[in-house]
């Protein structure tokens, strides 16, 4: 992303400072009743760049995902322990609105899910909902998330369609569009691609790495090929939502410290 | 048994033949259930249409057909653009305009009670509601879904209509009497809440979580997520409902004629009495016009009204319901 001297200055230098922490776990634990889903996460995840949650089925990377913006706080029995720091804020502490802090944290879901609206109005909803009302703007803001998405020379001559008219590909690139029209610091996914065909799939992964250079983008996976391909940092959870190695995605990779991690990894389980 | 004989195997012979007839007859049976409701549907028509003939030309379709010799008493453009409703008085007058009206005030004024409140009880108890309220609320709506009308009726009267209305009225400066239209329309109003609010609520309900999800996660609140997603995702049904609750209030009975009364008038005045189409055949039905006369056969000419009024309805709910079906994956 080129930036202009001013745009780099009064964004303190971010894009410039290597590994400036967005996010940060610290003894983070979630329930759902009395089953524990996470134990006691320590993680610091940089700005800027593709952190991978990867791990076998349940354990917990999707509750991880779901406890940064507090979509966990939708689930009536889930209760979080510890601490989530976004840019040093408790996220958790009581006088954080979580409607305001998705605001500043997008979703991207593993099923595409696009509202029964036009392409126009889905990408629009986040604007609209967080308070933009001049349509000038609206125009804009649709156009540049559509072209950052990928989509728009696919669908601006078809603005006025319904969202579900889509290709399943095309669905999941309009949720992207829609999860960064409003401009979000973070964006989060989970497994965002493992309900597409290869074509569609690598387009979005292609996406993701481009959406790097702007936003903070955490994406959990089940394709140990697709993280390590995507993504800078890796974090390993493995059965009983612990983390057991986090680090950069080649060390892990290559030569993880834990046999449990390497023997994930070659396929021996999971 | 040797294995080639041809009694032996179940394809061929009696015992195969015996299931063939029973599937038959069973299918009969079945059809025959269920033609009930269309041979029903059809005679009631054609009855309306027989009688409602004599009402204008004095002797019934099927005699006219036969070749008996018929004039016309009413003409159909008095029936269709008169003001003034009395087939019973010593002066008749046959327009059917001011039942017709009251009928339409009633349903409108009754709408403008049940898709509000209705519609804001369905999001609450989809949306809002804890397991516990809910557990409560839905029976309650039932047993007001449950209550028969006459009860309704009797609720108007003595309570509605004395403690409300009367005060209200004498605010404005009218005098009420027993019969209101205001009060009619509170009625079914009441009693077509629970029509919108559990068709409405089965509606959201069924809206795919996916959808509230991607919602929140862009920062939507719970209201938004309620107005701006579920509900036009659930448009269909909810219009649905309010075509129900209208056709309701159309055919509604009992409740309507205790509540808005008997006089025939286009008036503006909410705490003026009307009558509506029904409220006109309860009263010619049990009253002491004999069969055959000009009056009682008006009762068909009216229901006819009625039925088109209803069946326009229907037609409509399966155009909406077509219309804004949505699609989901």
């Amino acid at each position: 992303m080129i930036q202009t001297a001013t745009e780099t200055e009064s964004c303190d230098n971010r894009s410039t400072r290597p590994d400036e922490t967005v996010l940060r776990a610290s003894d983070l634990n979630v329930y759902y009743g009395d089953d524990r889903a996470l134990r006691s996460i320590d993680m610091a995840i940089p700005e800027r760049k593709v952190t991978a949650l990867i791990g076998p089925s349940g354990c917990g990377k999707s509750t991880f995902l779901r406890s940064i913006n507090r979509m966990n706080d939708l689930i009536d029995v889930a209760r979080v322990e510890g601490e989530l720091y976004f840019h040093g804020k408790n996220v958790y502490d009581d006088d954080v609105d979580p409607v305001a802090l998705r605001r500043k944290i997008g979703m991207v879901f593993q099923k595409p899910n696009p509202f029964p609206k036009s392409i126009f109005d889905n990408v629009a909803y986040g604007l609209e909902v967080q308070g933009t009302t001049d349509d000038v703007d609206i125009d804009e803001r649709v156009e540049r998330a559509l072209k950052n998405a990928a989509l728009w020379n696919e669908v601006e001559d078809r603005l006025d369609e319904s969202g579900l008219e889509l290709s399943g590909g095309q669905q999941q690139r309009l949720c992207i569009a829609r999860a960064i029209a409003p401009d979000p610091e973070v964006i989060l996914m989970d497994e965002p691609a493992s309900a597409l065909d290869p074509v569609a799939t690598s387009k979005v992964e292609d996406l993701i790495e481009e959406l790097a250079e702007e936003y903070t983008v955490v994406i959990v996976t089940h394709n140990m090929q697709q993280a390590a391909r995507i993504s800078n940092k890796t974090a390993v959870f493995l059965t009983g939502g612990e983390l057991v190695e986090f680090g950069d995605t080649n060390e892990i990779f290559e030569n993880p410290d834990h046999d449990r991690v390497e023997d994930y990894i070659t396929g021996k389980f999971g | 048994m040797s294995t080639d004989s041809p009694n032996d195997s179940a394809i061929t012979g009696d015992v195969a033949r015996a299931d063939r007839i029973r599937n038959r007859h069973a299918r009969r049976l079945l059809f025959t259930c269920a033609s009930v409701t269309v041979i029903t549907t059809v005679a009631i028509f054609a009855v309306l249409i027989d009688n409602a003939f004599s009402y204008f030309y004095g002797v019934t379709l099927h005699d006219a057909i036969l070749g008996v010799t018929f004039e016309q008493q009413v003409s159909f453009s008095e029936f269709l653009t008169g003001t003034r409703w009395a087939p019973d008085h010593a002066r008749p007058a046959h327009g059917v305009l001011p039942i017709v009206y009251g009928t339409l005030a009633i349903t409108v004024g009754a709408a403008f009670v049940s898709i509000p409140i209705g519609t804001a009880t369905a999001i609450y108890l989809s949306e809002y509601a804890s397991p516990a309220v809910r557990s409560k609320l839905k029976p309650t709506l039932e047993v007001l879904a449950g209550i028969p009308t006459i009860v309704y009726g009797f609720f108007a009267i003595s309570f509605i209509t004395p403690l409300f209305i009367s005060p209200l009225g004498n605010l404005f400066g009218h005098h009420v009497g027993r019969y209101n239209m205001l009060a009619g329309c509170i009625v079914v109003g009441i009693m077509t809440i629970p029509m919108v609010s559990s068709i409405s609520e089965d509606a959201m309900s069924s809206v795919p979580d996916e959808l509230r999800n991607g919602a929140y996660a862009l920062g939507a609140t719970k209201f938004d997520v309620s107005t701006k997603v579920v509900l036009p995702a659930s448009i269909s049904g909810v219009f649905a409902s309010y075509i129900l609750a209208v056709s309701r209030a159309i055919g509604e009975t009992m409740a309507v004629t205790l509540a808005a009364g008997f006089q025939a008038q286009i008036t503006g005045n909410p705490f003026d009495e009307i009558m509506t189409m029904t409220a006109y055949m309860v009263s010619m039905a049990r009253g002491e016009s004999a069969v055959g006369t000009v009056e009682y056969q008006s009762l068909f000419a009216v229901g006819l009204v009625l039925f088109v009024m209803t069946l326009t309805m229907n037609l409509l709910n399966d155009w909406i319901k077509r219309r804004y079906r949505e699609e989901y994956q």
